[in-house]
């Protein structure tokens, strides 16, 4: 055990080596280290965004989908609603229609009932006057007794 | 190979040998050729390993060389971050240092003793050379005291010169005036005992691990039943040195580290 220069020179070569590490090994190194230590923790949390994204999505999908049923059955019903309504307002034409066409057909039948009836009345009062004629042996002067002929023609 | 020794404490006596070369007038002035060249080479081979794998770092996916260095940086920079809360950039550096060189120094114990002094005989033409640098109380002396030295440093940086006398003579036992020698007595036996037990700890492990490999080989020398027991005893000392040198180099790093930290705090 003898101590001598063989110290003084360790540690200088101590001292050297430390200068050596602390200058150009630690720290490319740690900036090596560090710069990928970010990068994964980059990456991570990129991975974790995107899978909340992908959630939000998923979320968004699932909302959209309910939204266009929703719609979908709003538009079903309104159709329905509009058709049935179409119809109600067609039955009830067609029944006016109907309705207007017999009340026509009626008219019109009374009237052609009338025209019968008149001619029917005329033909009697033509047929008592020839037969008025035929038993007094004469002209009934039509002009002279229009008003008795008008007056029978209408009571009958 | 012991067999060209007179007896087994010149073996041990001649592979405990520095190879010291007197620079001046000798005694202090001597360097130990071997410690100091064995460390260097190691220190310009661990830390070139370190640098070129650094120079080609990404920081996309690393190569295996990469990953390994990084698995070491991380593990390094986990112990200090647990111990140390200051803000100097450079004591995970330091630390990384500490236990890169400490660890290779110690694991030159590996070294079978023998083939390697049989290298260094007739390749280096040496006849005494220790291959261990830590079990020199040179370096580990070196190692302790430059620690020691940056202990002071931050304790002043930090605390300012006047704080750390003021902590001298004031801490632990009180202000008073009366103290003040307990006080400073204190204080010197705490940092006298750290770079002892620093040093020591490191010296004492590396040395009588190179020692009982030495006694082993002895065995190994001693006839059929030797050998086949010092190559058993030899297998089962060094893989228990694996621990041994891992954990002094770690308890190394450690101390630093933890030194560092203490000079930090104000008490």
């Amino acid at each position: 055990m003898n101590i001598n220069l063989t110290l003084l020179m360790q540690a200088a070569a101590f001292a050297a080596f430390i200068w050596f590490t602390a200058r150009f090994i630690w720290p490319p190194l740690m900036r090596a280290v560090d710069t990928r230590q970010k990068q994964i923790a980059d990456g991570l949390a990129a991975g974790e965004q995107g899978k909340k994204e992908l959630a939000s999505a998923e979320k968004r999908i699932a909302d959209m989908l309910t939204n266009a049923k929703s719609k979908a059955a709003e538009i079903v019903a309104t159709g329905d609603k509009f058709r049935s309504e179409t119809m109600d307002a067609a039955k009830t034409e067609a029944k006016a229609e109907a309705d207007r066409i017999i009340a026509a057909a009626k008219a019109e039948i009374q009237q052609e009932v009338a025209r019968a009836k008149e001619q029917l009345r005329n033909q009697v009062a033509d047929l008592a006057v020839a037969g008025a004629t035929k038993i007094l042996q004469r002209e009934v002067d039509a002009k002279a007794h229009a008003d008795l002929l008008a007056a029978i023609r209408t009571q009958l | 190979m012991a067999a060209s020794y007179e007896s087994s404490t010149e073996y041990i006596q001649h592979h405990l040998t520095f190879l010291a070369q007197p620079v001046a007038e000798g005694g202090f002035w001597t360097v130990h050729l071997d410690t100091l060249l064995t460390t260097v080479v190691l220190g310009m081979l661990a830390f070139g390993f370190l640098w070129l794998v650094t120079r080609k770092a990404t920081t996309g996916v690393p190569s295996r060389k990469q990953a390994f260095v990084e698995l070491a940086v991380d593990f390094v920079q986990n112990q200090v971050k647990d111990v140390y809360t200051g803000t100097s950039k450079i004591v995970a550096p330091i630390a990384l240092t500490t236990f890169v060189l400490v660890l290779f120094m110690n694991a030159m114990d590996f070294l079978p003793v023998d083939i390697m002094a049989w290298i260094y005989e007739h390749v280096l033409r040496q006849e005494h050379w220790r291959a261990v640098p830590t079990a020199d109380v040179n370096t580990t002396f070196a190692l302790a005291l430059s620690v020691f030295a940056l202990m002071i440093f931050y304790s002043i940086k930090v605390k300012g010169l006047g704080g750390w006398v003021h902590e001298l003579f004031c801490s632990p036992f009180g202000s008073n005036p009366l103290l003040w020698p307990f006080n400073l007595l204190f204080n010197a036996v705490e940092y006298l005992s750290k770079p002892l037990s620093h040093s020591l700890r490191l010296y004492g492990n590396m040395y009588a691990g190179e020692i009982i490999f030495l006694l082993i080989a002895l065995w190994a020398t001693t006839g059929l039943v030797g050998t086949f027991a010092g190559v058993v005893l030899n297998l089962g000392w060094a893989i228990f040195h694996v621990l041994i040198v891992v954990l002094q180099a770690y308890i190394f790093m450690m101390l630093t580290v933890v030194y560092i930290a203490m000079a930090h705090e104000h008490h």
